[in-house]
């Protein structure tokens, strides 16, 4: 059986951060991804990533801009961590090779971004995630003896020993079929946040809640799962995402009275106001018939604003975007977006070294809620994210490795138990439903009645179907009886994880009877800071039912304020 | 606006299947799919995974070309499945039947799906794919141009998809060659200035057979690749850099060959076929030819001079005398020579931009 002292479950950004922070701080370190590295979600990250480097910026102004963004809802010291610490981890990326972008004397550019009170944000084009992914990767393959490698295997579930402690996980190669127990010192999770359980999605169809749903399953509390991200400009049709550096180098909004209606909820930052704000906006136009578009359902980005050759440099991978998936040259007129879910605040709770309650599990990333992130992300501020509890996470697993033996574990139930589950599925008679479809209505629902705007009655018919789904997946049958990349099953086991992770979501915004940050319930639209300046915590009773508790939120530099932009 | 919206059509798609399991040959499986003919080949094939047949096995995440899963070959051509239309694929189809398979020049898994590990990935790797950075590693940023970063940024921008390893003519007859993926990726640090052994990777990748000279420029690279990362141009460009600024003489003559080439074209105007051969291993100028390198390679060549003058495709006086073409064009030729060599510095640059060829229009 392998045996490694941090075993890490994902290798986008905050995965190969914490495997190289591992290696290089003495452990034995493998990382394991259900698909190739490159091809981990970080890869769609466009616009940038935050640091205070300039010389006029300080880490405190990203600070407090962080925590205004988070509807104050982030905890302070966590964000504190991220923004003091952002510059010389952005420095790191630089010097291992990221290819930023620099200005006319030879240093990194910044460029503006929604939410910041100044330019802050280092890129790569508008292909930022892309080139910080495939960097990393050249370092894994360049300490490919430190680090193993498992790629293209899917976790099943996390082990626990008797003590409660994690000390592996059951995995499946999805090249051979073959199931497999890991035992591990510590496992980080580090495998991304649940957006397919929306539809439609800026996310990638990897994007699945697993690393969600198996903590969620083995004890672990979700933090503020209501918190879910509509970024405000992706295409109408597909949901594919227009970089916020588009609205970043000036590109503007427009209505169908071709009004810059941003001026009404921002007028200061107009466009550049803080995500949850923009597509609020966006979805009021929308709703009050001044969308654009055939079904009015949409808005208009305006980039012809921004200097055409300016575009074609800083902004090439969505020129293309628009060419091919709208047939749209934004260089030339306007294009369609509207706001689309895509980020999810919450996640495992962790404190500022990634470690979740149960000891030896951690998590990295977007599968975590530290939280720095609280009611709102800034733009840019997800790649700063993976990479610092990535990095800390890797350092103190490595480090509570070095004081501990391997755990020794009886795996062979465990092991059994999910061979048991896959086959089972592979056997279900082809009389429920097929799993693709109650994917589909799941997705549905979300979007419907968990998206920008929300009530008491949506979310309680979101609940009850939610239940109905639990059942039907259990039943749900697919077509793949194979071994060999039988993506097929691994699909209907995501649909559970997807589903536990919607159930986690309905729950907590059905709790939080206030407005505040992306969560914005008509049916009471004030912040109430007095009853829910806090945090939800969602444990799984042993009858898998989930369970509210509170938290609360840390306070350190900045009290709660009316937020404006 | 451009946003014309068509009703959905009907689409039919013949998808090359393979299960490894059944003991049984690769075979053809067709789906008949409803989408609007501007969505992409990907989301037809998960239509067609969702509605009948769930085991149709591919590799898919972002459904935007950027995650470089879905590489795949539409009615013979290698693209992302997520970056091709409908409409298009149908336009290039086979009695309107959209053929989809998996890529070639790796080894299938199952269905659409291939080995990259056994090729792609064995390749990138060969290329010390990682940065050698400058020492001291300063404290902030490595000050560098800024034209410097938006060039590399272009390589940078490689998916890793595979496209353009499917299609190498060369890597299909030599299957070592290290290939256009893998060489675009060794420019990305070749054209970074912030790393150390820009002559050591250019050294090492002129001196192996299976390097920069095995390319034969047959563009193919440069048509399939879905992000315009422009695979053989990132070779060429490596080999001017090995020849021209590092003037390596690597063993495999193409250096000789290159300035042979140059030579025989600033002296007439066109290439002298018959003398290139024999300069490229004997030495630069009409008594190449009596070296010994080049009589040897002349001798192995023989079989293929000779089918070359059986065809007609070469006469002995022709091979004896250069083509002639008139003296303005030889001049205007030389001119440009001329030009190109009076310059104190060779600089080019990648420009990483979409579309400002048509703003100078």
């Amino acid at each position: 059986m392998p045996a490694h002292d941090v075993l890490i479950i994902g290798a986008g950004l905050a995965g190969q951060r914490a495997a190289l922070a591992a290696a290089q701080a003495g452990a034995s370190v493998a990382i394991m991804s259900k698909v190739h590295p490159v091809r981990s979600h970080s890869v769609a990250a466009a616009g940038g990533i935050n640091a205070a480097i300039s010389v006029e910026d300080d880490w405190r102004s990203h600070a407090y801009d962080t925590v205004k963004g988070s509807d104050f809802l982030g905890d302070q010291d966590a964000i504190e961590i991220m923004c003091s610490e952002a510059p010389g981890e952005v420095m790191h990326l630089e010097h291992i090779g990221v290819t930023f972008h620099r200005n006319d004397k030879g240093e990194m550019d910044l460029r503006a971004f929604g939410g910041a009170s100044m330019k802050r944000t280092a890129y790569v084009a508008d292909i930022t995630g892309q080139a910080m992914l495939h960097v990393l990767y050249e370092q894994l393959m360049k300490h490919h003896e430190s680090v193993d490698s498992y790629e293209e295997w899917f976790t099943t579930s996390l082990l626990l020993d008797d003590a409660g402690s994690c000390c592996g996980v059951i995995a499946r190669d999805v090249r051979s079929g073959r199931m497999e127990a890991f035992s591990a010192k510590n496992v980080i999770l580090a495998c991304g946040g649940a957006g397919q359980a929306y539809k439609p999605t800026t996310n990638g169809l990897i994007v699945t809640g697993d690393g969600i749903a198996m903590a969620y399953r083995a004890g672990a509390p979700l933090m503020d799962m209501e918190m879910v991200q509509y970024h405000p400009t992706c295409l109408v049709e597909t949901g594919i995402l227009i970089t916020e550096g588009a609205r970043g180098e000036g590109a503007h909004l427009l209505n169908s009275a071709g009004e810059r209606f941003m001026e009404k909820s921002a007028p200061n930052k107009m466009e550049l106001a803080s995500r949850d704000v923009v597509s609020r906006a966006e979805q009021i136009e929308i709703n009050e018939g001044r969308g654009v578009g055939p079904n009015g359902s949409g808005i208009y980005l305006d980039v012809t604003v921004v200097p055409r050759k300016r575009t074609l440099e800083a902004l090439r991978e969505i020129v293309n975007l628009g060419r091919d998936f709208a047939g749209v040259d934004i260089t030339r007129e306007p294009i369609m977006i509207r706001p689309g879910q895509h980020y999810i605040m919450g996640g495992v709770k962790t404190d500022v070294d990634g470690r979740t309650p149960i000891e030896g599990l951690y998590a990295a990333g977007e599968v975590a809620c530290v939280s720095v992130h609280g009611g709102n992300r800034l733009g840019a501020n997800s790649l700063l994210d993976t990479l610092i509890f990535g990095r800390r996470s890797g350092e103190h697993a490595a480090a509570r490795a070095a004081s501990m033996g391997m755990p020794k574990v009886d795996t062979a139930a465990r092991l059994n138990a999910d061979m048991a589950r896959i086959d089972s599925i592979i056997a279900r008679p082809h009389d429920g439903r097929r799993v693709s479809e109650i994917k589909n209505e799941l997705g549905e629902l979300m979007n419907h009645y968990a998206a920008v705007f929300r009530d008491e009655a949506g979310l309680q018919t979101a609940l009850e179907t939610i239940g109905r789904l639990k059942e039907e997946a259990d039943s749900a049958w697919i077509d793949d009886r194979g071994t060999v990349f039988n993506q097929d099953v691994l699909g209907a086991i995501e649909l559970g994880y997807m589903i536990d992770c919607a159930e986690a979501t309905i729950v907590g915004a059905l709790e939080r009877r206030e407005s505040r940050g992306a969560q914005f319930r008509t049916d009471f639209p004030e912040r109430n800071d007095e009853e829910w300046l806090k945090h939800i915590d969602i444990t799984r009773d042993g009858d898998g039912t989930p369970r509210v508790t509170y938290s609360p939120v840390t306070i350190t530099q900045w009290q709660p304020e009316e937020r404006k932009y | 606006m451009a946003e014309t919206h068509h009703p959905p059509e009907q689409f039919t798609l013949r998808v090359r299947r393979y299960d490894p399991e059944s003991g049984e040959a690769p075979y053809w499986d067709e789906h008949t799919i409803e989408l609007e003919p501007h969505r992409s080949v990907l989301e037809a094939i998960l239509q067609a995974r969702d509605r009948f047949d769930g085991s149709i096995g591919i590799r898919c995440s972002c459904r935007q070309a950027i995650c470089g899963s879905c590489g795949v070959r539409v009615n013979g051509e290698p693209a992302l499945a997520c970056h091709t239309h409908l409409d298009a694929a149908k336009r290039s189809a086979r009695e309107g039947v959209i053929e989809i398979e998996p890529m070639g020049n790796m080894p299938v898994i199952k269905d659409l799906i291939v080995d990259m590990d056994a090729v792609h990935w064995k390749k990138i790797r060969r290329v010390t794919p990682w940065l050698l950075a400058k020492q001291p590693v300063p404290e902030r940023e490595y000050l560098v141009p800024r034209e410097s970063m938006v060039d590399v940024t272009q390589t940078m921008a490689c998916i890793q998809c595979g496209a353009c390893v499917s299609d190498c003519l060369a890597m299909e007859v030599d299957p070592g060659f290290i290939g256009p993926a893998a060489l675009a990726k060794a420019y990305r640090f070749v054209g970074d200035p912030r790393d150390d052994q820009q002559f050591e990777r250019l050294n090492d990748l002129a001196q192996d057979p299976q390097g920069i000279f095995d390319c034969t420029h047959c563009f193919k690279c440069v048509d399939a690749c879905p992000k315009d990362v422009n695979p053989m141009g990132q070779i060429m460009r490596l080999r001017r850099l090995a020849t021209a600024d590092h003037h390596i003489v690597d063993v495999n003559n193409g250096e000789r060959h290159e300035a042979a080439f140059t030579k025989l074209i600033r002296d007439n105007g066109l290439l002298w076929e018959a003398e290139l051969l024999p300069r490229s291993y004997g030495g630069n100028s009409w008594f190449g030819k009596f070296a010994p390198p080049a009589g040897k390679e002349l001798l192995s060549s023989l079989p293929s001079i000779a089918k070359a003058l059986i065809r007609g495709k070469v006469t002995p006086m022709g091979a004896l005398k250069p083509h002639k073409i008139p003296r303005e064009d030889l001049k205007a030729v030389q001119a440009i020579y001329d030009k190109v060599e009076s310059r104190p510095q060779r600089y080019e640059l990648n420009l990483y931009i979409s579309g400002e060829d048509e703003e100078a229009q």
